[in-house]
């Protein structure tokens, strides 16, 4: 087990330590974020009566497009520089390689959302300290993280990286996408109370899953030339 | 140890509908020095995507250090070291954080002394703590050589490792791999420097038409004008 475990942290570690040289991830993810919550802000002209309605859509809206931004960057960077070539030539499983990045992606869109929650909630007038809403944005980013990282992996082998990330990603992504939306809904009072928190939680989960074990396989056909 | 450090038979490779490879065979001893020329798109590079399990052969066996590149990939990876076209180096990173990090995931032991150790081979002891963009692009190629000599591959597989090297790396790259053929470990090399790729190797192989047509150098054997014809003739 140790053996799985340490080249997946080893690399997250390598991840964590360019972005903290480099800020080009976490600070432009940051700023596109906060940017969709002032944007969005403006043009619904949100009253208190609406933005329980609205403010889970927002939410996940800057927490997905976000999240994308975060992840074709991160494989830029090591298309960029040869690393993923590199990372192949090691005797590391493409298993932990895919393991690794996806930790990395998850820890990046954590730390964003972690940091971008409190302003929405101030923004849009809910209170972020909601275990269920925590729970909710932990299980959803594993999702995005996961096969978000997939899809990167695939994108950054075309010329059209940008457009193609989104274009796969959201559908395949999106009974995570609703089920994050419903649950925060419900988490911060605009929902159907408790009983939709229960009913989408365990559907995250499932998928997350799902997408924890399906991911880093085809994920060791997507690298191989 | 395998009775030979390479064996190819009957590689095909394509990408696309174009085929590279067509049935190549290659066998390479242990010791050996090898040195593939060949016209631009021929395959050399292919080849040593092969050996080095980047890329999968559509048909054919190959073997490295004894084991199946289908089967034993990753046994292959542990027994191989690459200096490719890129440098496979994370520019925010400094060279010596670089190698211990590929370090660490060949699982080495002694990972500083080892990085340290590969450093002052290659030269760039003093440059240990810089990081890589700061480098200029010869410092980076010998700082990739560093990487890929540090697990102590018993196989070696440089494509143009020359390119972007001056004079005094050159001769650098030379004595090293000089000293990775004494110790009986293999060198497979791909250039277009005819002349220094003479004067390294003890077997020169022209890829042509997706084959290999093996020569040796010999005092009286191939000239690098003859090599250059046989090379040229497959454009």
């Amino acid at each position: 087990m140790t053996a799985f475990l340490r080249p997946i942290l080893v690399m997250a570690w390598k991840d964590i330590l360019l972005e903290l040289r480099s800020r080009d991830i976490i600070v432009s993810v940051l700023v596109f974020g906060f940017l969709v919550v002032v944007v969005f802000n403006f043009a619904l002209n949100l009253t208190p009566q609406r933005v329980t309605a609205l403010a889970p859509g927002i939410l996940w809206v800057a927490f997905a497009f976000a999240g994308v931004l975060a992840m074709n960057r991160a494989f830029v960077r090591e298309q960029e520089q040869g690393g993923l070539e590199g990372l192949l030539l090691t005797p590391v499983s493409r298993d932990a390689i895919f393991l690794g990045k996806a930790l990395v992606s998850f820890v990046f869109m954590l730390i964003v959302e972690g940091m971008l929650l409190p302003v929405f909630a101030a923004l849009l007038n809910f209170s972020a300290w909601s275990l269920t809403l925590i729970l909710t944005v932990v299980l959803a980013t594993l999702g995005f993280a996961t096969v978000g990282t997939l899809f990167s992996a695939i994108a950054v082998q075309t010329r059209s990286r940008e457009i193609l990330l989104p274009v796969l990603f959201f559908p395949i992504i999106l009974p995570v996408l609703i089920g994050a939306v419903e649950a925060s809904g419900a988490a911060i009072g605009a929902g159907t109370g408790g009983a939709g928190t229960g009913r989408w939680l365990p559907l995250i989960a499932v998928f997350d899953a799902l997408f924890l074990v399906i991911c880093p396989w085809v994920f060791s056909y997507v690298v191989e030339e | 140890m395998s009775e030979h450090a390479i064996q190819v038979e009957g590689l095909h490779k394509s990408y696309g509908d174009r085929p590279v490879l067509q049935g190549l065979d290659l066998t390479v001893d242990w010791g050996e020095f090898l040195v593939l020329f060949g016209a631009n798109g021929v395959g050399k590079t292919t080849l040593l995507r092969v050996l080095s399990t980047q890329a999968r052969p559509e048909a054919g066996t190959v073997r490295v250090a004894g084991y199946d590149c289908r089967r034993q990939a990753t046994a292959i990876r542990r027994q191989v070291g690459v200096v490719g076209h890129k440098g496979f180096l994370y520019e925010d990173l400094t060279c010596r954080e670089n190698l211990t990090f590929y370090g660490r995931l060949f699982g080495l032991p002694d990972l500083r002394q080892q990085a340290d150790a590969a450093l002052c081979r290659v030269g760039l002891s003093a440059r240990a703590d810089q990081r890589v963009r700061t480098l200029s692009h010869g410092m980076q190629k010998r700082l990739s050589i560093a990487r890929a000599i540090q697990h102590q591959p018993t196989v070696l597989l440089l494509d143009e490792p020359e390119a972007g090297l001056d004079a005094e790396s050159v001769t650098m790259l030379h004595d090293l791999l000089q000293e990775w053929g004494d110790a009986g470990r293999t060198v497979v090399m791909t250039t277009h420097n005819l002349e220094m790729g003479s004067a390294w190797a003890h077997r020169i192989g022209v890829l042509t038409s997706g084959k290999m047509r093996s020569q040796d150098t010999s005092p009286g054997g191939d000239t690098p004008a003859s090599l250059r014809q046989t090379a040229e003739a497959d454009r």
